[in-house]
């Protein structure tokens, strides 16, 4: 075998090789995508129920919250950025990261201090790399979130919000996370979490323009939103990692099936390659032998002579 | 009026149990509270703790409770919580061994939550 035509086959095995495990990572990716968009369904009920049960407490109690009401000249803000521990899933991280800094430059722009929380290991690494100050970061439970996750993360942050901003609290709570529109389309997007603008929230609930019952409070209104709003917090923070997961797992299956399709398409061109490499070897040795024979032919009817 | 009461019981993650009762007793952080169909518009904060469901044919439903807000408008009860179980749902073994790891790491919450969980496998 020529050295050419080995070249080839060795190419050609490597990236058959390469093709069946983009292939694997492509169909885990999509049942995955399926489980976290039934993960997505199956939260749905207790955010619903909790956004009606804000709404209607912080209309129907008067008294104004440290969670609901906007700071005179707020100076200090929180982001929450929530990318995945592993890569593979094209422009997913980087979307998101980008919205992030996007976001935190528009917020310093407004003169507000920024503290900067991190969920997964890529959005961490980003700002390490740039040796920026984290606030807070957790790592290793993208692909599966749990509600218990939502609450660790939401519990540094809740303090920091109910701390007065002179003592290193925060005035402002935003989310960063890429939020899973179909199988096609996840777009990072950003939200204010806290204080609750209440128009945003009654427009979610779908009910802006009923009436609300007038509610009894156990044991009292200030107590219900008190116990509501980290509640309410959690929830948004889980819903977001349902989807910021979901969104992952749909990324990583595009960028598998264009791998593996280019995988296909370099294993057709590389045969079509070892084709000819083959097919010039076998003209060669058939051109060798027929000059051979001629040579040998002359040197015989020389000899006759 | 409407004798009977729609009851959604949602944790977290899921939808726990749906279905329409007579009555709905509950533990809030001021005491119990029993909610019937006709109650005026209710929403307080839930202490872990069995919530006992009449359901209109008869039964009863009971699931242990950890946290969360109860909502009641229109003859619709929502019952918010971060984790509910109903008490078919526990495994009695695991709970009373909860307890004891819980005793002996002197993990106060821990402790509450498989003493409810237990209490409502009780009361089944």
């Amino acid at each position: 075998m020529g050295a050419q035509l080995r070249v080839y086959k060795r190419r050609i095995k490597s990236v058959t090789a390469t093709k069946k495990i983009t292939k694997a990572m492509e169909m885990i990716a999509a049942s995955r995508v399926v489980k976290a968009q039934r993960k997505v369904q199956a939260s749905t009920p207790y955010a619903t129920e909790l956004t009606r049960a804000v709404t209607a407490v912080a209309t129907g109690a008067n008294d104004k919250h440290a969670l609901t009401t906007e700071a005179e000249n707020p100076t200090r803000a929180a982001v929450l950025l929530l990318t995945s521990d592993r890569g593979l899933a094209g422009a997913f991280n980087s979307n998101a990261i980008k919205a992030a800094e996007q976001l935190i430059k528009k917020l310093e722009g407004e003169g507000k201090a920024v503290d900067i929380y991190v969920v997964g290991r890529r959005g961490v690494a980003h700002f390490n790399f740039r040796e920026r100050k984290l606030a807070d970061t957790w790592t290793g439970f993208t692909d599966e979130p749990t509600y218990a996750d939502a609450k660790r993360i939401g519990e540094p942050l809740i303090e920091a919000i109910e701390k007065d901003t002179a003592e290193g609290g925060v005035d402002e709570l935003h989310i960063v996370y890429t939020e899973f529109v179909s199988m096609m389309t996840q777009t990072a997007v950003e939200a204010r979490l806290l204080p609750l603008s209440l128009d945003e929230v009654a427009k979610e609930a779908g009910e802006s323009d009923t009436l609300r019952p007038l509610y009894d409070f156990e044991p009292s209104a200030e107590d219900v939103l008190d116990a509501l709003l980290p509640r309410y917090v959690e929830s948004r923070i889980y819903n977001a990692l349902l989807q910021s997961s979901a969104s992952k797992h749909a990324a990583t299956r595009r960028a598998m099936k264009s791998a593996t399709d280019n995988a296909g398409e370099l294993i057709t061109s590389l045969t079509r390659l070892a084709n000819a490499a083959r097919q010039a070897e076998i003209t060669q040795e058939i051109s060798e032998i027929v000059g051979g024979t001629a040579a040998l032919a002359d040197a015989t009817a020389g000899s006759d002579k | 009026m409407a004798a009977e009461l729609h009851v959604e019981l949602v944790a977290a993650d899921r939808s726990v149990w749906s279905g329409e009762a007579t009555l709905v007793i509950a533990r809030t952080t001021s005491g119990d509270i029993g909610v019937m169909p006709g109650h005026q518009p209710l929403l307080g904060v839930l202490e872990s703790g069995p919530v006992t469901i009449r359901t209109s044919e008869g039964g009863t439903v009971v699931a242990a409770v950890h946290g969360g807000f109860l909502s009641f408008a229109d003859d619709k009860l929502s019952l918010l919580a971060e984790i509910a179980e109903l008490s078919d749902e526990i495994d009695t073994q695991r709970a009373e061994r909860a307890l004891e790891r819980a005793k002996a790491g002197d993990d106060a919450a821990a402790e509450r939550r498989a003493e409810v969980r237990l209490r409502a496998v009780a009361v089944r």
